[in-house]
């Protein structure tokens, strides 16, 4: 490979390396600032994503294999980015105030932040499986760290050393399914075993599969469904509400990417292998997520299993994409609902974030009371997120639930989508007590006030239901996202 | 034709002026009239009205030099449903120019009479701020009517027929909470709309019943279809008709529900004058006169039509006769010559029927007006004999006592002659043209009717001769009443003449009431080719008849027979104060029905108004209340749903629904509660459980 070569590659996929480079640049500034002056690197590393979301829009319509086809640009890595990149963006603006205010006010976060969202973009262009577990391993290390950033709180100590132990042994199995892979294509490149598996000179397709499903566990880790899920609410919990609500949008996107990357790319020929596999996952994440979610009282560990429950809905997309002709729909279904949810995830936490205080108080449904009368604005944003999560019209919930539903039954999986439907009833139980407390129950809760804060909660929720009405122009750029490169 | 007449340019484009200025007119006063003096909004109402007029004979003018040739001028798409389709479009043809001359003529004289006469009104009430309200309500009549006479189609002519209505109803009950234990003006207003509500529903079937045969509510395309449909099923046209009959019995106030027409009389003078002698009241006829395809379709309708105004106006001729409050005289002399336009127009003698009511516009709103001026000049004689005695008046409650003064009651009048010279004569134009004396107006006019009749239909001829005979006498009466003999009250001793304001319009009604016959004389007949251009265009044939002297002759006279009876009755040996008619003692009981209006209301009020009453009382108190509330829905509906609810509650809801309920959530909370037992917080067993699922997948993959 010449150096021009090199230099070629490393343009395309210029959003990439611009960020860690940025990334690099940050890690020096940081040695500069003195401790009360960290905030600094926030709008830092905000300017430097959002330079990395236009130089992303730039590539859009390029499709280049980089670096001997180990990563790849096209619809769907474009797409990731700006997602990816938006995500961070939020991540920075909830931290800002919330850091200075519980005292954690560290240049780590922003730089571990941007570091992870590099192995999120580096997730969405993978196109071998070496990389796929680069990316994996980029993403997840800054996020155990940051899990950890309220030390010496042992909630968070404990959140962060959970999180590694059980990361570090997921890991292994998304290792071990690839070496298995590898034995019996030969090859990691993602090409390279499409075409061994349609030539058909795959060694043993038994263990070959066995790979794909020990993939499966890994990545399933990563999105958090049953039964890789149970660290989970324990994480969200002790880890700072900021570096959560990043995480539990980032982490899942990011895992979703892969999959679908993995899954969908990479290994249709296994996909009725697997289906009966995800199907009873998707089942089980989805029952699980929402019953369990009845019994917690604290918000945080709530929205942990609401996220372990969404993961489940997402995951019923992947039981459909094995149907012919699906493949496209089904990927644009679940990258229209991840969006729809990291909007409504992102204003959730919002929401949390100002209500929260200091030592983990603040955090009980009970001190959501009364927000309806003392602050009208930040209960009525709520109010929408809970719709939007219990897919209540007319918010991007509701549409998004809409088409995933379409996907799984145009793919004949009725029962599957019953499943979805019913645990969307038993959601709006946890969901809507939520707004029972805050407009039903009399309380005189305090509420931090943040622009940025305040800005996330009024931009998502306005979106949330504004953009309904854009559903099926957004639907049809989501699919032509992704077409090309499916 | 509409092809023929699509192009539309030059003096055509100002017709939907003829709405928008008086619109115009309205609204400027309503915004800012009230910071001007009375004269600036009476100027304005009055300019905008002239101006109306101004454009119509600038309309008139542009027909005449394309020889009457009809242009419909286009203005804005209204309903398009499917097929159907009406539109804002002005039609402008010598039949609807004709009307806009009258409206507009005689509506601007009256508005400038209106400046003098308001003045005085408002005063006299004790209410200087509806002066302004009065002309606001006035412009709006003018542009209603227009939108009447000028509209393409039946509903456009029937959104102004329901805007008149309005402003009638607005007008009548313009001093609302005067009158009769202080309702009687609004009850007046309220017969009014009411009693029209009854010919708009007639008004309603009929466009109901022409957009189902037809599909059309436009006047070209509905005539153009008519020979057609009435050479297959002539019964459609027939009931079309009729039902236009019903509507037009109740604008144009024939029998059966003329009744509303004399209560009218509540409203100020100006209105009696301007919208129940001179225009609104005449839209009837006007319908009948613009619907004159489908009318001669059908000539079983045409002699319907004919009878309804042959009787009335013989019926309400006779009541004339009986009345003595000089409002009520006019208002039923204007009904019984309603009745012989309507009459005319039924017989087909659509011309001679316009005619009379183009004649009739002008000796009729002379003789209101006139009448308001003498009602004013009692009023300002009242007011100075009040003050003349002031000084020896005992307190105010002996003078309460005695009956109020009405200065509207001809038995208080006598000699005004002398007094209110203008206003006499001007009034023996009006009441000889209404006599039909030549070579007045009302001669030519009435005449033209009776010779057609004489022709057409002996029936309706005899009726109306009898009726016009009946009209020299009562207006001969009314003559010698008010204006001739001695006072018979002090008002009418020192009643004073109106100023100039009021009394040039009414100079000018009368050159009109007295020339107007000039329009249409029996030789050239101008009126009468005038309005034929409209007719041929739908292939109508108008013939006109050649005078007939014997017609004359005999209308004549007994048209003077009646007025030497009244002269014999009341002139000879004029009332004396309290002294009784002398028609009573030579009639009787009949003179006693006269006085009574034939008792109509009162059987009217049997018939109808008391069963009805009694119907809503029984409905409401036995149907509504005791059935329906007491029985059926306390009993019924609240009473057994108490039951049911109690049964469900406390037998389903509680006894199994909630047990089954509390069961599933204590069930749910349990699992919930107990699954999350499995969240120790250990994270060896959060790796055992990764370590089971690996085990399961790879179990199931292999041993699959």
């Amino acid at each position: 490979m010449s150096i021009q070569e090199f230099l070629r590659d490393l343009t395309y996929l210029l959003p990439f390396t611009y960020l860690v480079s940025w990334a690099a640049v940050l890690l020096i500034v940081d040695l500069f600032l003195p401790d009360d002056r960290k905030g600094l690197l926030a709008p830092l590393a905000a300017l430097g994503m959002a330079v990395g979301i236009g130089l992303s829009i730039l590539q859009v319509g390029q499709q280049q294999a980089a670096f001997n086809g180990l990563a790849m640009v096209d619809g769907f890595s474009i797409f990731m980015n700006v997602l990816f990149l938006g995500i961070g963006l939020v991540g920075v603006a909830l931290a800002y105030d919330y850091l200075k205010r519980m005292g954690l006010e560290r240049g780590e976060y922003y730089i571990l932040l941007v570091f992870s969202i590099t192995g999120m973009m580096l997730m969405g262009s993978a196109n071998d499986l070496i990389m796929v577990f680069l990316a994996l391993e980029l993403l997840s290390i800054p996020l155990y760290v940051l899990s950890g950033l309220a030390r010496p709180q042992q909630a968070s100590e404990e959140a962060g050393i959970k999180y590694f132990l059980m990361g570090a042994f997921a890991s292994g199995f998304v290792v071990f399914g690839i070496a298995l892979i590898f034995g019996m294509t030969g090859t990691t490149s993602i090409p390279g075993i499409v075409s061994t598996v349609s030539s058909g000179t795959l060694l043993n397709p038994l263990i070959f599969t066995v790979g794909g499903g020990l993939m499966l566990v890994g990545l399933g880790f990563k999105v958090a469904v049953v039964p890789f899920h149970m660290w989970t609410p324990d994480v969200y919990e002790g880890a700072p509400s900021a570096v959560t609500a990043f995480m539990s949008n980032g982490a899942k996107a990011a895992g979703f990417a892969a999959l679908i990357r993995v899954l969908v790319v990479a290994l249709p020929s296994i996909a009725t292998d697997l289906t009966p596999v995800i199907w009873i996952i998707a089942a089980l994440t989805m029952i699980l997520g929402n019953v369990v979610a009845i019994a917690q009282r604290n918000i945080k560990r709530l929205l942990a299993y609401s996220s372990i429950a969404h993961a489940g809905y997402i995951l019923m997309v992947l039981v459909a994409y094995g149907s012919a002709g699906l493949a496209a729909q089904a990927v644009a279904a679940a990258l229209f609902y991840l969006v729809a949810y990291t909007l409504t995830n992102f204003g959730a936490w919002a929401v949390v974030i100002a209500l929260e205080k200091k030592e983990g108080r603040g955090l009980m449904l009970e001190d959501y009371s009364g927000l309806g009368n003392r602050h009208m604005g930040l209960a009525v944003a709520m109010t929408i997120f809970m719709l939007s999560f219990t897919g209540v019209p007319p918010t991007l919930g509701f549409v998004g639930k809409f088409y995933l539903f379409n996907v799984v039954i145009e793919g004949g999986y009725i029962w599957l989508a019953l499943i979805g439907v019913l645990t969307s009833l038993v959601s709006a139980y946890y969901y809507l007590r939520v707004v029972v407390y805050m407009f039903m129950r009399d309380g005189e809760p305090e509420v931090r006030r943040d622009v940025w804060v305040n800005l996330t909660a009024g931009v998502t929720a306005a979106g949330l239901v504004a953009l309904t009405i854009f559903a099926a122009p957004l639907f049809d750029w989501a699919t032509r996202a992704v077409l090309a490169g499916f | 034709m509409l092809s023929e007449t699509a192009t539309v340019g030059g003096i055509f484009s100002l017709a939907p002026l003829v709405v928008f200025i008086p619109l115009a007119g309205m609204i400027f006063n309503m915004l800012f009239g009230g910071r001007l003096s009375q004269k600036l909004v009476g100027g304005i109402a009055s300019a905008a009205s002239g101006l109306t007029f101004v454009i119509a004979v600038l309309l008139g003018v542009a027909l005449y030099n394309q020889h009457g040739e009809p242009v419909v001028v286009p203005f804005l798409e209204w309903i398009h449903i499917g097929a159907f389709q009406v539109d804002w479009a002005f039609r402008v043809d010598t039949l609807s120019v004709t009307m806009m001359l009258v409206v507009a003529g005689v509506g601007t004289l009256i508005h400038v009479y209106s400046v003098g006469y308001m003045h005085e009104d408002v005063i006299h009430q004790g209410d200087p701020s509806r002066f302004r309200r009065f002309f606001v309500f006035m412009n709006l009549f003018i542009a209603m009517m227009m939108i009447l006479v000028i509209g393409d189609s039946y509903l456009m002519l029937f959104v102004g027929w329901e805007g008149v209505g309005l402003c009638s109803y607005l007008l009548i009950g313009f001093w609302y909470e005067k009158g009769e234990n202080g309702i009687g003006n609004a009850i007046a207003g309220n017969k009014a709309f009411i009693v029209n509500r009854i010919g708009d529903v007639g008004m309603l079937l009929a466009m109901f019943t022409l957009f189902w045969v037809f599909g059309t509510l436009t006047f070209d395309e509905v005539f153009e279809l008519a020979p057609e449909i009435a050479a297959t099923t002539p019964a459609y046209i027939g009931l079309i008709t009729l039902f236009m009959l019903v509507g037009v019995t109740g604008k144009s106030a024939q029998i059966p529900l003329y009744v509303w027409l004399p209560d009218a009389m509540a409203g100020p003078t100006p209105v009696s004058a301007l919208i129940h002698a001179a225009t609104m009241v005449t839209a009837g006829v006007y319908l009948i006169a613009r619907s004159a395809p489908l009318y001669t379709l059908v000539p079983e309708s045409q002699n319907v039509v004919a009878l309804v105004g042959g009787l009335t106006a013989f019926f309400a001729a006779t009541i004339a006769v009986g009345q003595n409050d000089i409002k009520k005289v006019l208002a039923y002399s204007t009904v019984s010559q309603l009745g012989f336009m309507v009459a005319a127009v039924g017989m087909g003698a659509f011309v001679a029927g316009m005619f009379h009511l183009v004649s009739h516009a002008f000796f009729k709103a002379l003789l209101f007006l006139a009448s308001g001026s003498v009602i004013q000049g009692m009023e300002r004689g009242h007011h100075l004999e009040h003050h003349a005695h002031e000084h020896d008046l005992k307190p105010r409650k002996k003078k309460s006592k005695e009956p109020p003064f009405d200065p509207q009651d001809m038995r208080n009048m006598g000699g005004l002659a002398g007094r209110m010279r203008t206003t006499y004569w001007v009034y023996i134009v009006g009441a000889l043209a209404l006599a039909g004396i030549p070579p007045l107006s009302g001669f030519f006019s009435k005449d033209e009717i009776l010779l057609e009749a004489s022709h057409l239909n002996t029936t309706v001829y005899i009726l109306l001769t009898i009726a016009a005979f009946f009209t020299a006498f009562y207006m001969g009466r009314q003559v010698w009443m008010v204006f001739l003999g001695q006072p018979r009250s002090a008002a009418a001793e020192k009643a004073e003449e109106s100023p100039a304001v009021m009394t040039l319009p009414l100079i000018i009604l009368a050159v009109l009431a007295f020339f107007g016959g000039l329009l249409n004389l029996p030789g050239p007949h101008t009126f009468g080719h005038w309005l034929e251009y409209t007719f041929e265009a739908f292939h109508l044939e108008m013939e006109t008849l050649p005078f007939s002297l014997p017609v004359a002759l005999i209308s004549t006279l007994l048209a003077v027979v009646g007025i030497l009876l009244a002269w014999m009755f009341y002139g000879r040996q004029p009332l004396e104060k309290g002294q009784e008619d002398p028609l009573r003692g030579i009639l009787g009981w009949i003179f006693t029905g006269m006085q009574r209006k034939w008792w109509v209301d009162e059987i009217y009020h049997f018939l109808f108004v008391n069963p009805y009453i009694q119907l809503s009382h029984v409905f409401a108190e036995y149907v509504d209340w005791r059935f329906w509330h007491d029985w059926f829905h306390e009993v019924v509906l609240a009473g057994s749903f108490n039951q049911f609810a109690r049964f469900l509650n406390f037998r389903i809801d509680a006894g199994i629904i909630d047990r089954i309920a509390n069961g599933l959530g204590n069930g749910t909370q349990q699992i919930a509660g107990q699954m999350r037992q499995i969240q120790t917080g250990y994270v060896r067993n959060y790796a055992l459980s990764l370590f089971l699922g690996v085990v399961l997948i790879v179990g199931y993959i292999l041993l699959r």
